[in-house]
């Protein structure tokens, strides 16, 4: 009896090492495997959609093809920003399709519930175009990388300053959902913690055309500065409106999340002169221009920034696969963490431990129709924000060492 | 400034002048779709693709052969219209006698369709169209700065609902049109060309989605979705007024603007909600509609 317990132990702690040691060297099914899960035709297409495919499939050919020997392969679903559409398609990726780690990602709903199945199934979510800071701190995983922004480096990016410049008194209006809420209430603070104070706010469900009756509010709450919490068409829609009330005459207008297809979209007598947060611009130097430029000859636009983004953590990530020798998702977390990532869109860059990629966020101001130079020349950067003044502070329970 | 029981009354009639404005448009839509619906039968759920056609037209109009606004208001609807006369002639007519859901479905499919060509060639951003230079600026009221655009959308849309609804209700023409539709066989045997004037109905009333589409370009973002976004409101609009009734959708747009205006004011998360809510009250208790005929 006693050797029959042995031996089942035994046989037990072989098969844990036998486990990981299949995991601990070389390449899981003979070939690295990303999936790119993004809204391919949708309101949020722009902003990373087929742009991410194409950034993807950019870092895995100027990485070479092959790592460690064997096969790249990139795949790509729509999640229509629908969760269930989105986890039901990771989940059939990681459950019988061997992809090994998933990027794009926007809507926060959506990411929320896929970087779920990737945690439950140890595989990596390279976070790019995702704007709440949740997947970094209270819903934070060893699993989750966020790159290019989060809600929180927006609010210090755009809000911050201002406050301090003098204008105390803020009124939002706010996309009536998670993302929208997120940034209202994370600027909200931002903006109480400088002295300021928030006089009022309304939320505007999403999808909503005619921004008019909110102007209107707006106009009448005294404020300094109208904060415009919403993205897409929605915040097209609620600036034009805003310019045509006159109100952008009266009071400051900021736009908290403004993706660069948005604001290629926005008449310049409109939008030039606000002021933004991004965390990528194509026209900084001769890096991002060099990047820029071959993206624009294959997708037919200048790169927004999670597209940017998408590119830079693909190739980060495959460079720790080779040199961790292995594509186990632990031992490749722990390299892409050890290693500061380097190239033309992550500067003075780190992969903190709580997955979050704190970098150099620029704020930028849109160029008014005189300025241009071209259709593709919008912003003109007026200050580089320090990665560790623009993102949330490590919280110690998402410290995965 | 002026309150009442609380509520700041300058805000007020800013809301209720807004609501007439968001309501003006609205009747302009629900005109067009009330027209097909409830003189020919058609549930044309492609209503929302031509009136954003209609905003796409324009830009286009404007950035590739340089015609302007006030030329956009004409040719863009005739445009838009002459793609409904086709879409009907050769689409709809086929399916004519078959049961309603079949053109319900062809109509969607097309929206859909539509909507998905042009994400792919223009991209889910939406494109830019600046308000004419005519119409720039505002004036300031007592209780709010008014857009002189948004006063040309009121005066725009209440001349082509008037006109719209004296010609189908009043003329010889809107007569055979009423006759010919209530008893086409009848109207055959007078001599009275009736598919004609089912397929020029029809390309009548997607030429003023396209219409309401070109008005919409300065103030809107001109983008794919556009339609989606406003053809289930209107189509609520529709059956609150009561099917077929002309007057009664011109009316029951302006009314539900300020009805949604007034709830954008008092609680704005129900705004987009208030429409249907109205509608399954009105449903409920008038199930033909505020000013339709009980069949």
């Amino acid at each position: 009896m006693k050797s029959l317990k042995k031996s089942l132990l035994s046989a037990a702690v072989a098969s844990v090492f036998a486990v990981s040691g299949a995991h601990a060297a070389g390449v899981s099914d003979d070939k690295v495997k990303i999936g790119v899960l993004a809204d391919m035709g949708g309101v949020y297409a722009d902003v990373c959609g087929p742009g991410c495919v194409t950034a993807v499939k950019m870092a895995v050919e100027d990485f070479g093809g092959t790592v460690l020997g064997k096969p790249i392969e990139v795949v790509s679903a729509d999640d229509q920003n629908k969760p269930d559409v989105g986890s039901a398609k990771v989940r059939e990726w990681v459950e019988s399709q061997e992809v090994d780690a998933v990027t794009g990602l926007v809507a926060s709903s959506v990411t929320g519930a896929v970087t779920k199945v990737l945690t439950d199934n140890k595989k990596i979510a390279l976070i790019s175009t995702s704007a709440s800071h949740a997947f970094t701190t209270k819903a934070c995983s060893p699993y989750n990388a966020h790159w290019t922004y989060n809600v929180v480096s927006l609010a210090n990016g755009t809000v911050k300053p201002m406050v301090q410049a003098g204008k105390k008194k803020w009124f939002f209006i706010t996309a009536d959902y998670a993302f929208g809420h997120a940034l209202e209430k994370v600027a909200s603070g931002v903006i109480n913690g400088n002295g300021g104070e928030v006089v009022g706010a309304v939320r505007a469900p999403l999808g909503t055309t005619d921004f008019s009756s909110y102007i209107l509010q707006a106009q009448s709450s005294g404020a300094d500065v109208v904060a415009l919490a919403n993205a897409g068409s929605d915040f097209i829609n609620s600036l034009k409106t805003a310019a045509e009330f006159g109100l952008t005459e009266m009071m400051d207008v900021a736009g908290l999340l403004v993706f660069t297809p948005n604001a290629q979209a926005l008449d310049p007598n409109i939008a030039g002169g606000m002021k933004l947060t991004t965390g990528f611009y194509w026209d900084l130097d001769d890096q991002t221009r060099q990047w820029s430029a071959r993206f624009k000859e294959r997708h037919g636009s200048i790169p927004a920034m999670g597209q940017a983004g998408a590119y830079s953590m693909t190739m980060h990530y495959l460079n720790s696969i080779k040199e961790a020798g292995t594509d186990d998702s632990d031992a490749v977390m722990k390299v892409m963490k050890a290693n500061k990532p380097n190239d033309f869109f992550a500067r003075n860059a780190e992969l903190r431990n709580d997955g979050r990629m704190v970098h150099d966020m620029y704020q930028v101001r849109i160029k008014k129709a005189d300025e241009r130079k071209s259709a593709d020349d919008i912003y003109e950067v007026e200050k580089v924000i320090p990665g560790n003044e623009a993102f949330q502070p490590m919280m110690a329970q998402c410290d995965f060492k | 400034m002026a309150t009442f029981l609380g509520i700041n009354l300058f805000g007020l009639f800013g809301q209720l002048l807004v609501g007439l404005i968001n309501g003006s448009f609205y009747a302009l839509l629900s005109l067009g779709l009330a027209i097909i619906f409830g003189l020919l039968k058609i549930i044309n759920f492609a209503q929302g693709a031509m009136y954003m056609l209609g905003a796409f037209f324009a830009w286009m109009a404007l950035h590739y052969m340089g015609i302007n606004y006030w030329a956009a208001l004409i040719v863009v609807p005739l445009a838009v219209g002459f793609i409904g006369v086709m879409m009907e002639r050769y689409l709809l007519r086929p399916i004519a006698n078959e049961d309603h859901l079949y053109s319900l479905l062809l109509t969607f499919g097309i929206a859909l369709i539509l909507q998905g060509a042009f994400t792919h060639m223009f991209g889910s951003s939406g494109m830019s169209y600046a308000i004419p230079e005519e119409l720039k600026g505002g004036n300031r009221l007592p209780f709010m700065y008014l857009p002189n655009y948004r006063a040309w959308i009121i005066v725009a849309s209440l001349i082509v609902c008037a006109g719209t609804w004296y010609m189908i209700e009043k003329t010889k023409l809107g007569a055979y049109l009423r006759a010919g539709t209530e008893n086409p066989s009848m109207m055959q045997a007078f001599g009275i060309n009736v598919p004609l004037i089912v397929t020029l109905t029809f390309g009548f009333g997607v030429g003023l989605a396209g219409f309401a589409g070109v008005m919409a370009a300065p103030v809107y973002s001109v983008s794919p979705d556009m339609g989606s976004n406003m053809l289930i409101v209107v189509f609520a609009i529709v059956v609150i007024g009561g099917m077929g009734s002309i007057g009664g959708a011109i009316l029951t747009g302006l009314g539900m603007g300020v009805v949604e205006g007034l709830t954008k004011y008092f609680y704005p998360e129900a705004s987009t909600t208030v429409i249907f809510a109205v509608m399954v009250i009105v449903l409920l208790t008038k199930p033909a509609g505020l000013f339709g005929k009980e069949a």
